[in-house]
Parts: C-alpha cells; sequence; structure tokens
C-alpha cells in the first residue's frame, strides 16, 4: 500500500529524515494560508498515490501566496492518471546543488533489502539503470546483520562524498534503512535526495510502501487497506477485496473466475489464444465456500461490460459441490443476467454436476474448451 | 525415493489443531505420511486424529523423532513457528501459510540458510512424492506415480498438469510447490539441481508465473550447465497488466521486468518447451521421455 507524499514525508520525520517545511491543504484558501506562513517561493504538489506526478502536471509553482491560492484550485479536483487530487502539499520551494536518489526495496533474487543509490537523481532509477548503470551503486543487505553504519559510509562514499556530509549522507541513508524495516517497507526511496548550496540533504519527494500484508503491525495504517485513497485500486477492486476476492479489474468482455491464482491466469490465457479479451481476474482462492462463489458472481453481474462469465474450478481443498450451491444461490437471488459457461473438476465433482444441471447448466470438463465456448457467446451477445 | 522427503521422513505438524492443520493432518495420514506429533501451544496432552498434541517442538521431540515439519499457523506467527522449528534442529520446513510479511519470509529463509535447512513455501501447497510420502495439502487423486518432477509457484494450476500428466498415462515423481510469494526458500533453480541428482526422475516440468526473475535464471541455468534431463515448461500470466497483482503477491509485472514474454523466451532459448495450454503438457512429456 502506497502512502501519499505527505503521509509518508511524516513518517520520515519521525526517523529524523531531513524534509522540507510545509503543510497539507485541502482548499485553495488553506494553500494561500500556508504559503504565507512559509514564505515564497513555494511548491504545490498534488496528493495522489501515483508515480510520474511531475510529468502529469501534478506539481507546479507559486512566487506569492495568491498564485499558491491559484495554483491549487487547479489541482483540487483533477485527475492525475485516473486519481482524483483531494489535498495538495505546499512546502517551501528548496534551492538546489545537485539531485540525488537513495532507495530500499526488496530483491526477490537475493531474498533481501538492497539499498540503491544514484548520483542521478529527480528521473525514475529504472531509466537511469538503462542509460546509465555505472552511476548507480547497489548494495544488497544482509537481513541477519542488517545496514550497519560501515555500510552506509560505502553507499555516501560511492557517490563521491567526504567529510562532514560523508557523515551526515550516510547516517541519512542509516536512518531511512531503520524506517523501512520497522514499518515494513516494499519500497521506500527519497527521489530526488536534494543537496543544497548549504551542502544539507534534504528529502524533496517521499515515497513508502508498506507490505499489505504486513499491516496488522501498523494499525495507523490499517483501515487504509480498503479505503479509495490508497490509489492503487479501482472501486471494484475495493469492493472485491471487502468481500476477501483477490480481484483485478480488466478491459475485456469477459467475466472469469477461477481458484487458485495460476490456474485463474492460466484461464486468462486460454481466452486471449481463442481470441477473446477477460473482463478481470477473480480469484476465489483456496476451499472456497459457497458464499464466496455467489458473492463474486454477483460482483461480476454488476459489472455492465460483461457480456458472459467464464468459471473455472478445479477442486482440491475447493469442493465443486459447496461452488455448485455458491452459484445456484445467485440464480435463486437475481436470476442469470449473463450466460455463464462453467469448467468443473475435481473433489465432489459428480454432485456439484448434478446440482448445476438440476438449474440448467452445462458442466463442461476441460478449461480449453470452456474458453472457447465463452468466447463464442461473447461474441454473439 | 524422493527429493526432499520420502517414506522414511517423520513430520511434526505446528499448527494442527486448527481447522486446516486437523483437516490435511488427516489427509496426510490417510496418503502414509509419518506424522509423529503435532504442535499448537496451550494444547499440550491433547490428540488430533491418534497424534499427541505438545506444546512446543523442543517437548515434540524430547518424546519422538522428526527431521521436517509443515506448518499452518496465521500469518503473523508463522515467523515465530519456523525459527522454532530450525532452532530445533529440523531440516525440511513445508510452510502452506499465506500473506506473510515479505521481512518475515526474508528472516526465515536466510535463518534457514545459516542452519542448512530447507524452506519450502511461504504459500505453497508443499511437497509430495508419489507413493511415498505427502507433506501438503494437494489432493493426492491427481497424482499417479511417475518418472516426471514437477516445480510449480502455484496451487490449483500444478493439479491441472498433474491431472494433464497423469490423463496422458504418465506420472510424477516429486511434484514441489515453491510458492506464490515474492520471497520463497527455494527457487527453480535449487529444485532443478536437485531432480538432476534424483534417479527417479527422467524428465522435469516448471510451472512458472509472471514476476521475479526466477524462471529466466532457471534457464540460464539450463543452458550454462548443459542440463542433461529434458525439462519443459507453462508459464501463467501472459495476459496480466503490468503492476497489479494478480492473486499471488509474487506475481506482479515491476515496470517492464518479470512478463510472461521475457520468461518463455528466456526458457525457449534455453531448449525448454514452453506449452502455450496446459492440457498439452501431456504430449510434450511424452515427447521429452521419447515415447507417445
Amino acid at each position: 500500500m502506497n502512502l501519499l507524499e505527505f503521509e509518508a514525508k511524516e513518517v520520515f520525520s519521525r526517523y529524523g529524515i531531513p524534509v522540507p517545511r510545509g503543510e497539507v491543504a485541502s482548499t485553495p484558501s488553506q494553500a494561500e494560508e500556508v504559503a504565507e506562513r512559509l514564505g515564497v517561493p513555494v511548491a504545490v504538489k498534488a496528493q495522489v498515490a501515483a508515480g510520474g506526478r511531475g510529468k502529469a502536471g501534478g506539481i507546479l509553482f507559486a512566487e506569492t501566496p495568491q498564485e499558491a491560492r491559484d495554483v491549487a484550485g487547479r489541482l483540487l479536483g483533477s485527475e492525475i492518471h485516473g486519481l482524483r487530487v483531494r489535498k495538495v502539499l505546499v512546502e517551501e520551494r528548496l534551492r538546489i546543488k545537485r539531485e540525488l536518489y537513495f532507495g530500499i526495496t526488496v530483491d526477490r533474487s537475493s531474498r533481501c533489502y538492497v539499498a540503491i543509490a544514484s548520483s542521478e537523481g529527480g528521473v525514475e532509477i529504472e531509466e537511469v539503470a538503462a542509460t546509465a548503470p555505472e552511476r548507480i551503486v547497489r548494495f544488497p543487505i544482509d537481513p541477519l546483520y542488517g545496514l550497519k553504519s560501515y555500510h552506509a559510509l560505502r553507499i555516501a562514499k560511492a557517490l563521491g562524498y567526504s567529510g562532514r556530509q560523508l557523515r551526515s549522507l550516510s547516517s541519512l541513508f542509516h536512518r531511512l534503512y531503520t524506517l523501512a524495516v520497522e514499518q515494513d517497507a516494499e519500497l521506500t526511496e527519497i527521489n530526488p535526495l536534494v543537496e543544497t548550496p548549504e551542502g544539507e540533504f534534504i528529502a524533496a519527494d517521499a515515497r513508502l510502501n508498506i507490505d499489505d500484508n504486513a499491516l496488522f503491525r501498523h494499525p495507523e495504517f490499517k483501515e487504509r487497506l480498503f479505503s479509495e485513497e490508497r490509489g492503487d485500486l479501482t472501486p471494484e477492486e475495493l469492493e472485491a477485496r471487502r468481500r476477501g476476492l483477490a480481484y483485478v479489474k480488466l478491459d475485456g468482455e469477459i467475466g472469469v473466475i477461477g481458484n487458485g491464482a495460476g490456474l485463474t491466469m492460466a484461464t486468462l490465457d486460454m481466452i486471449r489464444l481463442q481470441g477473446g479479451r477477460a473482463a478481470d481476474f477473480l480469484d476465489l482462492g483456496g476451499g472456497a465456500s459457497s458464499e464466496r462463489m455467489s458473492s463474486a458472481l454477483s460482483l461480476l453481474f454488476s459489472d455492465p461490460r460483461v457480456r458472459v462469465v467464464l468459471i473455472n474450478i478445479l477442486g482440491g481443498i475447493t469442493r465443486c459441490d459447496e461452488v455448485a450451491r455458491g452459484i445456484l444461490e445467485v440464480k435463486e437471488k437475481m436470476g442469470f443476467r449473463r450466460p455463464i459457461v462453467v469448467r468443473m473438476i475435481g473433489t465432489n465433482e459428480e454432485e456439484g454436476r448434478r446440482i448445476l444441471r438440476e438449474a440448467g447448466v452445462e458442466v463442461l470438463e476441460s478449461m480449453e474448451e470452456a474458453a472457447e465456448r465463452a468466447v463464442e457467446i461473447a461474441r454473439r451477445e | 525415493m524422493g527429493i526432499f522427503v520420502d517414506r522414511e521422513t517423520r513430520a511434526i505438524v505446528q499448527g494442527i489443531t486448527g481447522t486446516q492443520g486437523r483437516f490435511h493432518t488427516r489427509l496426510m495420514l490417510d496418503y502414509g505420511t509419518k506424522i509423529v506429533a503435532g504442535v499448537t501451544p496451550g494444547r499440550g496432552g491433547m490428540e488430533v486424529h491418534g497424534v499427541p498434541v505438545y506444546d512446543t517442538i523442543e517437548e515434540a521431540l524430547g518424546k519422538h523423532e522428526a527431521e521436517a515439519s509443515i506448518i499452518f499457523v496465521p500469518a503473523p506467527f508463522a515467523l515465530d513457528a519456523a525459527l522454532e522449528a530450525l532452532e530445533n534442529g529440523l531440516k525440511t520446513i513445508v510452510i502452506i501459510t499465506e500473506g506473510i510479511p515479505i521481512r518475515d519470509s526474508m528472516e526465515i529463509v536466510a535463518r534457514a540458510k545459516q542452519r542448512g535447512a530447507t524452506i519450502i513455501g511461504p504459500n505453497t501447497p508443499g511437497v509430495i512424492t508419489v507413493g511415498e510420502c505427502k507433506l501438503g495439502i494437494m489432493p493426492a487423486q491427481v497424482f499417479k506415480e511417475g518418472s516426471v518432477g514437477v516445480a510449480s509457484r502455484s496451487g490449483t494450476l500444478t493439479y491441472e498438469i498433474a491431472a494433464a500428466i497423469s490423463r496422458g498415462g504418465f506420472g510424477v515423481s516429486t511434484c514441489v510447490g515453491i510458492g506464490g510469494d515474492p520471497i520463497t526458500g527455494l527457487n527453480f533453480v535449487e529444485v532443478l539441481e536437485r531432480f538432476r541428482d534424483d534417479p527417479s526422475t527422467e524428465a522435469v516440468i516448471l510451472i512458472g508465473e509472471i514476476g521475479g526473475d526466477l524462471e529466466e535464471r532457471a534457464a540460464r541455468y539450463i543452458l550454462e550447465q548443459g542440463y542433461l534431463k529434458p525439462v519443459a515448461a507453462f508459464i501463467a500470466g501472459r495476459s496480466a497488466v503490468a503492476g497489479k497483482r494478480m492473486g499471488h503477491a509474487g506475481a506482479i509485472i515491476q515496470g517492464r521486468a518479470g512478463t510472461a514474454e521475457s520468461k518463455i523466451q528466456a526458457l525457449r532459448e534455453a531448449g525448454v518447451e514452453v506449452a502455450e495450454r496446459p492440457g498439452e503438457i501431456a504430449k510434450i512429456v511424452g515427447e521429452l521421455l521419447g515415447r507417445d
């Protein structure tokens, strides 16, 4: 879960990482007041949990409090990458000598955190990695040791600093590592990390993405799990999460329900091979109950884009008769609003088939055949 | 002979008194797996399907010998359970639990490495050596005994492919789920190394998916080592969108990294036959084993 910039900066401050002076505003007049308090010039930054915000026009500058009011008015209520701007962060405008990059992320291959630093800040780090890999320092961190002060010194030194600056920069690196571990960051980065003409280092931007699975130990952010503010989920995806379903919205017209992530992904791939397009990825998960099935099916029936629903179940821990009862429940409650195609094999398959046959639903054996059938129906409907 | 477990393996079930632990202990016992003890703090003295329950692993090991464990405890307690198993010297630890924080998984995997233990999972269906031992939650009926080794990042898709192998008249030696999380104890290369040295395995199937670079690294390994056993693969997620987690915590395309296309291309360049459909696997297995 991505925190908004101002929230990430509050966390950074708690760890003693310097951030620009600033305050959040939800209205243009608040933005004006903040600019007056801080003194001009100021930066006015849209608070949305999306990358590439600067390029999308989400960061504007103001020379007077009146101008801060105007630009805040332009940003508030607008949309950036499909996300509504509800707040802006008004900050002192930093004077910049140099822009650096520093981040901590998970290195899946090495199964540990990795610190990444670069003398090329202010642009996407992936871009630097592609065009000037020699400008990037990567330092894998042993989970049993952690990032020690001498490691942090080595990284700061590799960026070309010495003396007092070497010490202050390495201490900042060390603080961000402590933050990453304590806050269960999947990714935290400072980009740009500004070096001012006076030689201070300030986190001009702050990104903190907390591991969703670790939110049980971060009660302050826990309620955000299902909130629209998190920004990386569509309203449909949030609704599915509230129902305990793993759902991703796609742009086709064939609704898909499967059990197990791999099987559901493979179902989408079969649809594509047949020339169709899936409207979603929906994984019921292991041991799905009839309630979960009916909740999933009714969710897809409420999506106007969906022309047909393909259900692909491989019963292991999940029982086919439970799934069939869930499908039946939907038929009784709301009727089949769209045609459905069911493929179901495995545990209690015969009972599942019987239940569905009585409800007038034919059950197929192979997922390839089921995908073909769904694509045909989608073309017709 | 099995590569992680065999008919001699003695295992402890951690979290044996929960719904899942109880249910799968029954199924594992039915399969013939030697479950010697269970552990649930505060439930010492109970029995589950005739298996004695202890409060700690230390107490269990005072009464029984074991070298493996399978963990069903909820995610917030999984780190503790895994460390307890490691500290008490267990060498093969299957972590079924889904939703473990990444930081906890990193610690578990690092500690296991230090102690020379193998972690299977987290977020895995476990491991089965067909006809000998099932330390996991996979439905036993889809597996027939044979000479194909299977390593997978998913659950039901693995059963789908195992069933296809069985329908084709072939069978499986060992099937191991490495897990659907971003950080897992095993990667494909480590499993390929085990299958290389396993006389029961003649061919290997890798079931991969989007996210990370385990498949690309397996391809590099196969190519560089001149891997002697034939390998085929299926990769799920060709229609996935970037930046979204497709069910598994580890199934996410980040920027341009981790796409199905990149994995398929790398595997094909290493001479691995990549199936377009799960149903094709049986035919490919036939070709790999030189039979039709």
